[in-house]
């Protein structure tokens, strides 16, 4: 089987499944007072540490959460209703047309149910949001503005964003700044101090660690409504029993992937770029999406013109060939890509388009599959054509 | 490759449509059973599921896609779901509302056989690499290439079927044909299928409470226009749009006042053109001729002269003898027993009763 699909997750680390199995085996309710709880309790309170050791950031800082979700909500939703409370006045959100649903979904949410006023920043064709435009963005009302949204790195395209300047363009006017940085961590360096944003979400089975545990990394002077109540548990921002052993483990895996990031994104770029070329050299009209530079080193996004992505993925899928067509419903379909409906696709090229991801797993047999595969799927695609009504 | 016994060969690439009932499920256990490579695709039809009915009554819910994933998870093949909302939407929902408001009575089942599952769906099967459909239709499709009724006449659907060409048939299996819907639910259940005694889909899919009239009202609106005798030509009534009746309809007339002769009064005749519902007597809705339009011959070559054989002229309708004769683009059946309520839009299926169960000759769409 060739796993294309790092993003969507990527597998386990042996030390972090380790970690994850040693810890899982011994009981202790972190919040307990006994011994084992204390026991417990210092397993979650080294992770933080690890977690923060890695981050750039200072151990109060790490919120542990259930996953990636969980954290856009917290930080999105959170922000907006304590600098709300704080000051009425303040209603606007301003994020990115590429967002991952996480934050779009609960951007729009705040919009619908909140009477917030959601600003969504363009992109250019490569998918980059500018600060040219969070400038722009902000010359008016910017003291109305509760929280500014926007991700380190696209999940479906892979371009990287100018994160630290967008950062220092909301720090003139005050504004805190999240950013998704799900899949950024370990693909690419990422330093929470240094990058000047003052929220980042992180999870831990982009990297190596187990699904449903993540962390928000929160400045110490942003304060933040809870979402759930409860225990307390997290800085009383978040509540529920730590998952011990996960945290331990996603601890592990993050540690693991950020200390050999350099040279795990030097040998995945590598091999990344062989696949771009070859998939080039096998089917012409490809056209790759997202910034050719300033990119995620395993990412690999086309579009196929005359092809439709579902089917493609049908037919490589029956090669043993995982990939991804980008977001997808509840009901399992396929819907047009909003992000590269935001970089001026039009819905066909949207459909048309696929996504390859590499990992720490990745080999060069895998891109040899594919290049085999590729050629006869895009044929027998093409002509299988779209599903939508020709009129 | 070897035969199968039922027509096609073994080992051949398919791909099952699975709506999430037990037909689907069990039909595509059995190609997989078969030795074929089974593949199974859930039709997403409608444009917002959760707007349409919850529950196990349609086809179309996020919990019948979810059912029909399951059951690919217990027969171990691969499952998509297809996107065919937009063709759905344009061939199926808005034919039927034009056939009604051209005074017509359309079978959208039918409909949606002819140009979603035989048509859309199977054209990209066969781009991509199928070589066939398999459905959990109940009809029998053997190694002759005849289509022929379930053993089980309460549940036959050779009816709607009836509108596919050979072309279409010849990559077409109907692993049911041969079984009672109790047989495929016992089936369902022995192979730990989860949907082997969920409900039975019936009505229209995409009309989710059941109520026709009211489902065209909103998309037609309201035309108020005279209910008017057949033999008098009096005006005995009013209605809210002729759209909303069938000819051979008798209830919900709400006439002013009752016949002369005290008789029940039925739809005779839609006539959109001045939005007329036309009532008479029972024997009135007799006919001894129906004349079709868009015919398909699939029984053998089509006959140069008139062929004696059965004919349906509506979904679980009874058969009637009849002497059919097919021309350029039409076809023309003389009853040989006058029959009442025969709607235009319907389908007429042609049979020739068989011992080996009756075989669908051909169909066309019936005229005004």
């Amino acid at each position: 089987m060739a796993y294309l699909d790092h993003a969507a997750t990527t597998p386990m680390l042996d030390v972090a499944l380790e970690a994850y199995v040693a810890t899982a085996r011994e009981v202790g309710n972190a919040s307990a007072l006994h011994g084992a709880g204390r026991q417990a309790r210092r397993r979650v309170e080294e992770s933080r540490e690890r977690v923060a050791a890695a981050l750039g950031a200072r151990p109060a800082e790490v919120i542990f959460t259930g996953g990636g979700t969980e954290s856009d909500n917290l930080a999105v939703k959170g922000i907006f209703w304590a600098r709300r409370s704080a000051d009425p006045r303040r209603t606007r959100v301003v994020s990115s047309a590429v967002e991952h649903h996480a934050v779009l979904d609960a951007v729009d949410w705040l919009a619908a149910q909140e009477g917030a006023e959601a600003s969504w920043l363009p992109v250019d064709a490569l998918g980059r949001v500018t600060p040219q435009r969070l400038r722009a963005e902000l010359a008016t009302a910017a003291d109305q503005v509760a929280v500014i949204t926007t991700m380190w790195a696209s999940n479906e395209v892979g371009t990287v964003q100018p994160v630290a300047e967008l950062a220092a363009v909301a720090a003139e006017h005050g504004v805190p700044l999240h950013t998704d940085a799900v899949q950024a961590v370990g693909q690419v360096a990422v330093d929470f101090a240094a990058s000047g944003v003052s929220a980042l979400t992180v999870t831990g089975h982009k990297l190596g660690g187990p699904a449903g545990v993540g962390a928000l990394v929160l400045a110490r002077d942003v304060a933040v409504t809870p979402l759930l109540h409860g225990g307390g548990q997290e800085r009383d921002v978040r509540s529920g029993t730590l998952d011990t052993a996960g945290i331990v483990a996603f601890a592990v895996a993050l540690e693991t992937a950020v200390r050999h990031q350099q040279q795990y994104a030097a040998r995945v770029a590598a091999l990344r770029d062989d696949l771009v070329t070859r998939v080039r050299q096998a089917v012409p009209e490809a056209v790759l999406n997202g910034d050719p530079n300033d990119r995620l080193p395993g990412n690999a996004h086309f579009s196929f013109p005359g092809c439709a992505g579902d089917a493609l993925l049908l037919l490589l899928d029956a090669q043993g060939i995982a990939c991804s067509t980008g977001s997808a419903c509840s009901a399992g379909v396929a819907q047009p890509s909003h992000v590269l409906l935001a970089m001026g696709a039009d819905s066909a090229r949207a459909g048309s388009s696929l996504r390859f991801t590499l990992g720490h797993t990745s080999t060069s047999a895998e891109v040899d599959a594919l290049i085999a595969a590729l050629p006869e799927a895009v044929d027998r695609a093409r002509r299988a054509g779209g599903l939508r009504a020709s009129r | 490759m070897v035969p199968d016994g039922v027509g096609k060969v073994v080992g051949v690439r398919v791909l099952a449509a699975m709506s999430g009932g037990v037909d689907s499920a069990v039909a595509a256990a059995r190609a997989a059973e078969a030795g074929h490579d089974v593949t199974g695709v859930h039709l997403a039809l409608a444009r917002n599921p959760q707007t349409y009915r919850t529950g196990a009554r349609g086809c179309c819910t996020l919990e019948d896609s979810r059912d029909a994933r399951r059951a690919a998870d217990v027969l171990g093949i691969p499952f998509y779901v297809w996107d065919m909302a937009e063709r759905f939407q344009a061939d199926v929902v808005d034919d039927f509302v034009a056939e009604y408001a051209a005074g017509r009575t359309p079978n959208p089942c039918l409909r949606c056989n002819e140009k979603i599952k035989f048509a859309a769906v199977l054209d990209r099967a066969v781009a991509l690499g199928f070589d066939a459909v398999v459905t959990g239709h109940h009809a029998r499709l053997g190694a002759d290439g005849l289509l022929r009724r379930s053993v089980d006449l309460a549940k036959d659907q050779s009816y709607v079927l009836g509108v596919l060409t050979r072309e279409q048939l010849s990559r077409s299996m109907f692993p049911l044909g041969d079984s009672t819907k109790t047989q495929v639910r016992a089936e369902a259940t022995r192979r730990g299928l989860a949907v082997a005694d969920k409900p039975d889909s019936h009505d229209i899919c995409f009309v989710a409470d059941g109520d026709t009239r009211g489902f065209l009202a909103q998309r037609l609106g309201t035309a108020p226009g005279d209910v008017v005798d057949d033999a008098t030509g009096e005006v005995v009534g009013r209605h809210t749009g002729a759209y909303a009746y069938t000819v051979g309809q008798r209830r919900g007339l709400h006439l002013d006042r009752p016949a002369p002769d005290g008789r029940p009064r039925y739809v005779l005749s839609i006539t959109p053109k001045t939005n007329t519902v036309t009532v008479g007597p029972a024997e009135a809705l007799a006919v001894s001729q129906v004349q079709g339009r868009r015919p398909v011959w699939i029984g053998g070559p089509r006959p140069a002269d008139p062929v004696e054989c059965e004919v349906q002229l509506r979904a679980h309708g009874n058969v009637v003898s009849a002497t059919v004769a097919v021309t350029g683009d039409g076809l023309r059946a003389e009853l040989h027993q006058p029959v009442r309520g025969v709607a235009a839009g319907q389908a007429i299926v042609a049979y020739r009763p068989d011992p080996a169960g009756d075989i669908v000759l051909g169909s066309a769409t019936i005229a005004a």
